[in-house]
């Protein structure tokens, strides 16, 4: 019964109720995630698990036993940053902060549907083998994660500054 | 939230045998019956999850495909077949939730989410015929833009939020459901009942019966079928009207079609009287207009939500000339 966290294996708390959120703040001490609305309506709470993102809140710790779980403390750290969180610095995409874990979580693996062909509602051809690395394309995609300071435009310039070019 | 237990199903047979009471509850990804255990809306003394059962989408003999009950959202939205064989069920999907939601709910929670009539939600201060039978009603003269304008009832005027469901109830998806006297189908667009003076009573599934896949009929013309959704936001937020269709012309005629509407009742609407009318007809605007009004003939305004009539009246007509392209 471990769940994997980053780089350990972490007990399944014993009692069921814990969600996966709460595993991670309060007793992990992990607090890059953050707890937005707890209900599935912000996006803060993001991580990802065996590489999808989805939302801890609503995740019952439990239900990821032998799971891979990846927060942001996972992606990078001080001094080690990973592209995306240098590249939010450089766009400024964020202003108070508390939604960019989640954004950063969320991107990771938004990029990860795009490049394998996952379409949105707005791809014009849902049929499509390739979707395009455009505005549109990431301004839906990250619907999911509210900016509470009002800086999407930065995190979507962040987010094409750091792939647009791999994915071409 | 109220103490549970947990328990882990690798297949059918033993989610059916670990569903050993009344208050017992299937769980699948978790988005709906999670948040609703937090509100304390739901109450389950024991969770049996389900997210362990067949996940696989393969095709049928009949040129169909079986979809298992566990498959995530997002996974259906990207399969290969789905996107072109029925694209308005991809379309569906990626109009519906958010990216995080769409890669943890499955198929068969998706079907059994509940309401997000916000007096079903609001347990301290709102009475609901869903959360305690028989106590009244505040939708029916409160605030219900959102709310039903088919179907419902004096006890309950609550709409069904998913999106995935209408393009199924559209498709003539049958529903795979199995419990401990045995296994049967039924037909999507008779999973769910509309709300009567039982409006706690959403599915006609038995206690302890399990969704174990979705079945989608070969239908060749649904090649040509798309979905519409119109919402508050442009993203990420319920419908105020969306519409599912699937339409083949032959000769400018209406040979076959296949239209179903969201956010309109309190269950996924299959419009069969707009489907009757449009039989056989010149496809223009002016016969997808009056198909619509015929299914919207029955539409029974509340009080904030009449413009959902009109509404519902234009997506159809809209949905139905781009489906016909240039022949309307």
């Amino acid at each position: 019964m471990a769940i994997q966290v980053n780089d350990a294996a972490v007990p399944v708390p014993d009692d069921p109720r814990v969600s996966l959120l709460d595993l991670l703040r309060e007793q992990l001490h992990l607090t890059g995630t953050k707890k937005g609305c707890d209900q599935g309506a912000c996006g803060a709470c993001t991580v990802l698990a065996d590489g999808e993102r989805i939302l801890s809140c609503l995740a019952l710790a439990i239900q990821y036993d032998g799971r891979s779980i990846t927060t942001i403390e996972g992606l990078g750290a001080p001094g080690a940053l990973h592209p995306l969180q240098q590249a939010f610095v450089e766009h400024d995409g964020f202003q108070c902060g508390y939604c960019t874990p989640g954004q950063i979580c969320s991107a990771v693996g938004m990029v990860a549907e795009l490049r394998r062909g996952v379409p949105s509602h707005v791809t014009a051809d849902i049929a499509a083998e390739a979707i395009p690395f455009d505005h549109d394309e990431l301004r839906e995609r990250m619907s999911g994660n509210l900016c509470r300071c009002g800086a999407h435009n930065g995190i979507i310039d962040a987010i094409n500054d750091a792939y647009a070019e791999a994915a071409e | 939230m109220n103490p549970f237990t947990y328990s882990r199903a690798g297949d059918a047979a033993a989610a059916i045998a670990q569903l050993k009471n009344e208050g017992a509850k299937y769980l699948g990804g978790g988005t709906n019956l999670v948040d609703l255990m937090r509100e304390t809306i739901e109450r389950p003394t024991a969770l049996v999850d389900v997210t362990g059962l067949s996940d696989a989408i393969e095709e049928t003999d009949e040129g169909g495909l079986r979809i298992g009950a566990a498959a995530r959202n997002t996974a259906l939205a990207e399969h290969r077949l789905i996107r072109t064989n029925y694209p308005m069920l991809s379309r569906a999907i990626v109009a519906g939730a958010s990216a995080q939601i769409r890669n943890m709910a499955t198929v068969g929670g998706n079907l059994l989410q509940r309401t997000r009539c916000a007096y079903f939600y609001d347990d301290d201060g709102a009475r609901c015929n869903k959360r305690r039978p028989g106590e009244g009603c505040d939708a029916i003269h409160g605030f219900n833009r959102m709310h039903a304008i088919l179907g419902a009832s004096d006890a309950c005027v609550a709409v069904h939020p998913s999106d995935m469901a209408v393009a199924l109830a559209a498709l003539d998806a049958t529903v795979h459901v199995e419990s401990a006297s045995g296994a049967r189908r039924l037909p999507l667009s008779e999973l769910h009942r509309l709300p009567g003076d039982q409006p706690q009573v959403e599915t006609l599934l038995e206690p302890g019966e399990l969704i174990t896949a979705i079945e989608l009929p070969a239908m060749p013309f649904a090649a040509r079928s798309t979905y519409r959704k119109v919402r508050d936001r442009s993203s990420y937020a319920f419908a105020l009207i969306s519409v599912a269709a699937a339409l083949e012309l032959e000769g400018g005629r209406v040979r076959q079609v296949r239209i179903a509407l969201g956010g309109v009742a309190h269950k996924p609407w299959r419009a069969r009287k707009t489907e009757q009318a449009l039989l056989g007809q010149t496809a223009s605007e002016a016969a997808f207009r009056a198909a619509a009004q015929a299914e919207l003939a029955d539409a029974r305004p509340l009080r904030d939500n009449g413009f959902k009539i009109e509404l519902a009246e234009r997506t159809i007509v809209a949905v139905l000339a781009e489906l016909a392209g240039g022949a309307a």
